[in-house]
């Protein structure tokens, strides 16, 4: 649906320049809830606006929805962009008009007669909840109710892509997921294909399938949402995952693993999906000369699926932990040692 | 009635009097209108041709950027000399109520221009990206984002035009062109008729309360809800 080859963009200004993007390639699959995050200045400003041509690259291809991007004259352009929604952190409402202008604006715009108007932006209003704010001012709206019409306004002209920029950035952590409920609905029972940008790794966790990581303009991670979470490769990305994830041992626990003078080695087990169904720790613990002391355990719902994080402490020979590790390798599970310096003898 | 018109007060007619206040609206009306119509247009071009606008243009900036100053660095007093040959060439002769509206709007469209400008980039940039993410037209930018938004703060602003144009009335009057500084002016200053004089003063005062009245009212009204 979304196809980012190479693009590369640098902004100039008299004192400096900085590289916005980095040959940076994306593709989004039709259907996707496609998530893009960074911190602030990453790039991904940028890289969600080259998809509706607020932003031109200086470099390499945009495809969208089969059309590339450079080759479009103004107004076929402007016929693009009424299938792509946009919906923003800050909302970009008309703040003195109703919820019923702001939503029916596109299609004025467009040029649709009025009683196809009133439908669709009933329609729309219903959709997002919020059909008995139809005559209200935006500014007697709360943040949540303000995205909603901002989602109805983006979803009035039936698009196949819904663009949004942190749309859920400026919200509480309550009203964030019932946005997110709502996106997700729009995914589902519209089928718009979802490209979103953030710098919260919950909104990631909640309705993405896959993730592409941003830094300094480039993109240094990229693929479905539970591998990532379950496999983080780059610093970075361990850094997001663990906002949401965490899977360090608490202090007071790592005082008792120093004073213990057992030969031991403390291990970090994810199971990803189905590997769940596999009895692994309790075979763990049937293996003789080896004790299995679980110190936490987290699980995480990632994408219709889980993500169990067990923090366990094996105590034992060094053949027969090497033994474990190897039966705990072969389950499907993934495994890594912490601080292995630090603790056993 | 056509008695009192032919009364006086403090030594003109009050015939005199009324066609002089109407003079002053003539004026005020007719430069107000036309100059907010070239004044709106060089303010759109100001804000959507420059850096960052949505018609980046370097060019069509810097062109009326300059003219915008350099009219406005001219006193009106000496604008209103200075382009008398053009005034007579579009209006026939100089002096008189209607050739005076030719430097009263080259005088406030400028003027205009800069406090429109000030208005439309109170617009949220936002909204405006908004709207060019909605397909919008540069000219459906204009009309359904760009007015609606800044409205209230551009009726303000042509009630402060609307005074200046005022001032400069009385101004143009003084070269022939009528209207209540006219009065003040040749009769109150020339003729030492300092009852007069105090009148049409307070005739102006009345005017620009009035105005400040309109104008903040429509203001407010237009930014109910926000």
């Amino acid at each position: 649906m979304i196809t980012i080859d190479h693009v590369s963009k640098t902004f100039k200004s008299k004192e400096r320049q900085v590289d916005a993007l980095r040959d940076v390639s994306i593709h989004v699959e039709a259907g996707d809830i496609y998530g893009i995050i960074g911190f602030s200045g990453a790039g991904k400003s940028t890289l969600i606006r080259l998809v509706n041509r607020l932003e031109t690259p200086d470099t390499g291809s945009i495809l969208v929805d089969g059309s590339d991007l450079s080759a479009l004259s103004k107004k076929e352009l402007r016929t693009l962009r009424r299938r792509i929604g946009m919906v923003f952190q800050q909302f970009n409402l008309l703040s003195g008009k109703t919820v019923y202008h702001n939503v029916a604006l596109p299609l004025i715009l467009a040029g649709h007669p009025k009683e196809e108007i009133k439908k669709k932006v009933d329609d729309a209003l219903k959709f997002v909840e919020l059909e008995d704010k139809r005559e209200a001012y935006v500014s007697e709206l709360s943040g949540g109710q303000k995205q909603r019409v901002g989602i109805a306004r983006a979803l009035v002209t039936d698009p196949k892509i819904l663009l949004c920029d942190e749309a859920t950035s400026a919200l509480d952590p309550q009203t964030t997921a019932s946005i997110l409920q709502l996106l997700k609905r729009v995914n589902r029972e519209m089928g718009v294909t979802i490209l979103l940008i953030t710098h919260q790794m919950s909104v990631i966790q909640m309705i993405c399938n896959r993730v592409a990581v941003m830094e300094e303009g480039r993109l240094v991670e990229e693929g479905p949402v539970l591998e990532v979470f379950g496999r983080p490769r780059e610093k970075i990305t361990q850094r997001f995952v663990r906002t949401v994830i965490s899977d360090q041992i608490p202090e007071n626990f790592q005082r008792v693993l120093r004073k213990d003078n057992r030969h031991f080695r403390v291990e970090l087990l994810k199971f990803i999906g189905d590997a769940v169904e596999k009895p692994v720790i309790a075979s763990l613990c049937q293996t003789p000369g080896l004790e299995v002391n679980i110190l936490g355990a987290t699980m995480q719902e990632v994408q219709e699926s889980t993500l169990s994080l067990f923090i366990v402490q094996l105590v034992g020979e060094d053949t027969v932990i090497e033994a474990a590790e190897k039966f705990i390798d072969e389950s499907g599970a993934l495994r890594e040692r912490v601080q292995p310096a630090e603790y056993g003898a | 009635m056509e008695e009192f018109l032919q009364s006086k007060i403090f030594g003109i007619k009050w015939l005199r009097l009324l066609t002089n206040c109407q003079e002053t609206l003539y004026m005020v009306g007719w430069s107000l209108l036309i100059g907010t119509i070239i004044g709106f247009s060089l303010a759109l071009v100001l804000v959507l041709c420059r850096k960052g606008g949505i018609l980046e243009n370097r060019i069509a900036y810097l062109i009326v950027n300059t003219i915008c100053n350099i009219v406005r660095s001219v006193p009106f007093a000496i604008l209103l000399v200075t382009i008398m040959p053009f005034t007579r060439l579009l209006m026939g002769r100089a002096t008189g109520t209607r050739p005076s509206l030719v430097p009263l709007i080259v005088y406030i469209a400028p003027y205009l221009a800069r406090l429109l400008e000030n208005s439309l980039l109170e617009a949220d940039p936002g909204i405006l990206e908004a709207a060019q993410a909605m397909g919008a037209s540069t000219w459906q930018v204009i009309r359904y984002f760009l007015l609606p938004e800044t409205m209230g703060s551009m009726v303000l602003a042509l009630t402060t035009g609307a005074i200046g144009l005022l001032g400069a009335s009385a101004m143009a009057g003084y070269v022939g062109g009528g209207g209540v500084g006219d009065l003040a002016l040749t009769y109150g200053y020339e003729k030492m008729n300092t009852p007069l004089m105090i009148l049409t003063v307070c005739i102006l005062i009345a005017f620009v309360q009035l105005l400040q009245f309109i104008g903040n009212r429509l203001s407010r009204r237009l930014r109910a809800h926000r």
